[in-house]
Parts: structure tokens; C-alpha cells; sequence
């Protein structure tokens, strides 16, 4: 048997795949959906209200871009309503000042700001489009209204240098958290990976700077960092543990444990449209598979870390050793280690895809109709 | 909190309600010292500054200057 499930504490809700940026490591699936096969405004309340009536604090109304949904008002309005705390992760690109006040007066708590990197001419080649200013504009607005404020930095080998850059941006915003997350590769990030990953010299140099500037910074700004789990010693306990506190649902309505279940062979997974929120939780095939400890193969199965990490990310072991119910191959004591091990010695070879900005070979992620 | 969650409790609850934007420090002080009229009241006093201070550092609260 596996373990019984505890509530879900948060709500991912991928509103839409359209999206005016194409960032090459999207947390998006390959297979993007288009606009017609959204869920409806009314589907998206009713879920909002079974959320919290499971148990649900906190809604994460994300995409693709969220404010591409005409109803995103109305979203946010029927988030707060059922008594969710209301996060919007959104790149700033379709908003404007009056647009903003709106959100925050429907209801909005908390509005994440992505940026792909401190300056101009890194952040397009990274979207794939011009966007760094419109996020300065944003950043100007949202001094002056009342919210709370994460802006979020995507890191990378591209990147990884400017951190410096990137504190001084946000000690002159009104951020109180600041993210800087290393990208994770799965999707545009894995096909992309090559020119992705940082050298170990890269990660230690940036280590240091966000160990001071915590400190610095204490009462001020909340700094965390998330380093890329290749260079890790233990895998990261991803989503916090499979069916344990997360769901997610795609623009189409599937519930999913995580972002990137969909590439898991064989998986079948509910729709909202089907059946409520807590039976897919609670009963659903998808999100009992790793659930508890019952799947784990050695050295997981009888591992101290067990129940820190659960194992690791299914998705990675799917993509790296072949086998999605596999030790996450970034782990030490994984059989599979070598194989992260090859692909850090190629990141850090002199040889590796250089620093420079010039003749960019990647992969961009389009706009979904 | 964004992407985190308190689990309150006993006095902590009792502390977290009253960060209103309305209470000063000193009136969450002396409410509690009376709930908790058994305990040492300058003990109450430096838990409470103290857990204050835990979730300012976290950014989960703002001290507003009384004016």
C-alpha cells in the first residue's frame, strides 16, 4: 500500500502556454497547447474553490504567461474569493501601470517577476525577444503599489556572472525575495543544456557572492538560491516529494504531480474536467505511482536520506538513466552517477561552448496559437 | 508567504494574529504576558521580540515606525 496523502499546501496553475517570451529553458512541455483548448474561466474557479476546500494556501496562477488570459482579473478575483493566498508568476510583458493596480486591487498577494538576466543584451538572447526594459518599467510601478514582491532570476553559464548585477537590481526595487534558481533540465533546458551549465568554477564564485549578500542583506531582502542538482551531491527532493504537496494543472486541465510528468512513458493522467481535485489527489493512478516508498529501488529503497529526498526527481531518472523509478542519477550513490559525472567534464572542459555572446545555436521556445 | 507556510500554534498563533498592522509591539507584549499571567513576563517579552524578529528576517512581517 501506499502512504495516505496529506493535503496539497500549494496550486500550480498553468493558466496558458501562450507566452510573448521564448526562453530557452522553459519549464513548459515540448508539445505546447494552444489557446482553444484552455480551460474556461467557470473550470478554473471551480478548481480554486476544491483547492482550498482540500486544504489548498496558496494558488501560483503561472503559464506560459498568465496575463495572456483575458480573464486573468476575473482568475485572480475567484482565487482570492475561495481564501487562496494569490501568487502571479508572469514575465511583466503584458502589463501596464493601470493593469497592475487592477490585479492588486482583485485581490492579488504576491507577484513574482522573471528576469532572464542584469542586462539588455543577455536577456533577449535568452527570450528570444526584447523585454529587459518593459521589466525595469514594472519594477518603477511596482514601487508604488501595495504588494508583495519576488523577483525571480533564471541562471545559467550565460549568465552565472552577472549575480552582482542582479543583487544591485533588486536592492533597488521593492523586492523583499529574491530567487535565484539555476535552471533544471528538463524540456527546452535539456535540449539546451550544453550551452546551460555553468562551470564548477562559475557555481563556486556565485556561491560565495549569494553567501555574503545574504548576510548583507538579512531583514532586508530573503535570498535563495537554487544550485543546478548535477553538481550536487544528494538529489533534491523534488516537488517536495511526489503527490505530497504539490499539483499542478496544465491550460488542458490535466493534474499533474509535477511540471514535467508528461514525458513519464505509460502514464495516464486525470483531467479536472473528469473529476474533482481531491479524488484525482487522493485516488488517481498518476499520483500513487512514487508516492511513499513502495516503488524505490535500491540504493533508495533502504537509504538514510529516504525520506529527505524521496528519492530525487522522476523525470531526471527518466531522461538520464532510462528508468523513471530509478535513483535520480544525480545522486552520489546512484549506479547511474557516471553519467552526470561525463556530462559536468564536458561543461568544464576548456573547449566547452564559450562565454561569448555571439553565434548562439539554441533551441527557442515558441507561441502557442 | 510566497512559495512557504507558517504552521501557528499556541503562542505563535496568538502572536501572528495580532501582527495587524494596527498592534504595536508593546500592546502583542502585554496581551500575551496576560494569557500567559503563569509565565516570567520579561521571559514572554524577549520569546516574542525574539520570534518577531525570526519571521522580519524571513520578510514574512514589516515593523512600521509608530508615528
Amino acid at each position: 500500500m501506499t502512504s495516505v496523502p496529506t493535503n496539497p499546501l500549494a496550486l500550480i496553475a498553468e493558466l496558458t502556454h501562450r507566452c510573448p517570451l521564448h526562453c530557452v529553458y522553459c519549464s513548459n512541455p515540448l508539445e505546447l497547447q494552444n489557446r482553444a483548448n484552455e480551460l474556461t474561466t467557470e473550470i478554473w474557479s471551480r478548481i480554486f474553490k476544491e483547492a482550498a476546500e482540500m486544504g489548498v494556501l496558496q494558488a501560483d496562477l503561472t503559464g506560459g504567461e498568465p496575463l495572456a488570459r483575458s480573464d486573468i482579473l476575473e482568475l485572480v478575483r475567484s482565487a482570492r474569493a475561495a481564501g487562496l493566498y494569490v501568487n502571479l508568476i508572469t514575465s511583466g510583458m503584458p502589463l501596464d501601470e493601470a493593469r497592475l493596480a487592477k490585479l492588486i486591487e482583485a485581490g492579488l498577494d504576491h507577484l513574482q517577476l522573471s528576469f532572464q538576466g542584469a542586462t539588455e543584451e543577455i536577456a533577449a538572447e535568452i527570450s528570444g525577444t526584447k523585454s529587459h526594459p518593459q521589466k525595469l518599467r514594472v519594477l518603477d510601478w511596482l514601487k508604488q503599489v501595495r504588494v508583495a514582491v519576488t523577483l525571480n532570476f533564471v541562471i545559467h553559464r550565460k549568465n552565472i556572472d552577472q549575480i552582482q548585477q542582479m543583487l544591485a537590481l533588486a536592492e533597488s526595487s521593492s523586492a523583499t525575495r529574491v530567487e535565484f534558481a539555476n535552471v533544471q533540465y528538463y524540456g527546452w533546458a535539456f535540449a539546451n543544456r550544453e550551452r546551460l551549465l555553468p562551470t564548477r568554477a562559475q557555481l563556486d564564485r556565485s556561491i560565495e557572492t549569494l553567501k555574503s549578500a545574504q548576510e548583507r542583506l538579512r531583514g532586508k531582502i530573503r535570498i535563495e538560491y537554487v544550485v543546478p542538482d548535477y553538481y550536487a551531491k544528494f538529489p533534491k527532493p523534488c516537488m517536495g516529494g511526489w503527490g505530497r504537496k504539490l499539483m499542478l494543472i496544465t491550460p488542458t486541465g490535466e493534474a499533474l504531480p509535477c511540471h514535467a510528468a508528461q514525458i513519464i512513458p505509460g502514464m495516464k493522467f486525470e483531467n479536472v474536467k473528469d473529476r474533482s481535485l481531491r479524488e484525482i489527489w487522493e485516488t488517481s493512478v498518476a499520483f500513487q505511482k512514487f508516492r511513499g516508498e513502495d516503488w524505490m529501488q535500491e540504493p533508495c529503497k533502504t537509504c538514510d536520506r529516504r525520506e529527505q529526498d524521496f528519492g530525487g526527481c522522476r523525470c531526471q531518472a527518466l531522461l538520464l538513466a532510462g528508468d523513471a523509478s530509478a535513483t535520480d542519477p544525480v545522486c552520489s550513490l546512484a549506479p547511474t552517477r557516471a553519467k552526470v559525472d561525463a556530462i559536468l567534464e564536458a561543461a568544464n572542459k576548456p573547449s566547452a561552448p564559450e562565454l561569448s555572446l555571439s553565434a548562439p545555436d539554441w533551441l527557442y521556445r515558441p507561441n502557442p496559437a | 508567504m510566497p512559495e512557504r507556510a507558517l504552521r501557528l500554534n499556541g503562542p505563535s498563533l496568538e502572536i501572528v494574529e495580532r501582527c495587524d498592522g494596527k498592534h504595536t509591539v508593546q500592546q502583542i507584549v502585554s496581551e500575551l504576558q496576560q494569557i500567559y499571567s503563569k509565565a516570567e513576563p520579561k521571559k514572554v517579552e524577549s520569546d516574542i521580540l525574539d520570534y518577531l524578529a525570526r519571521l522580519h528576517d524571513q520578510r514574512a512581517l514589516d515593523f512600521d515606525a509608530q508615528v
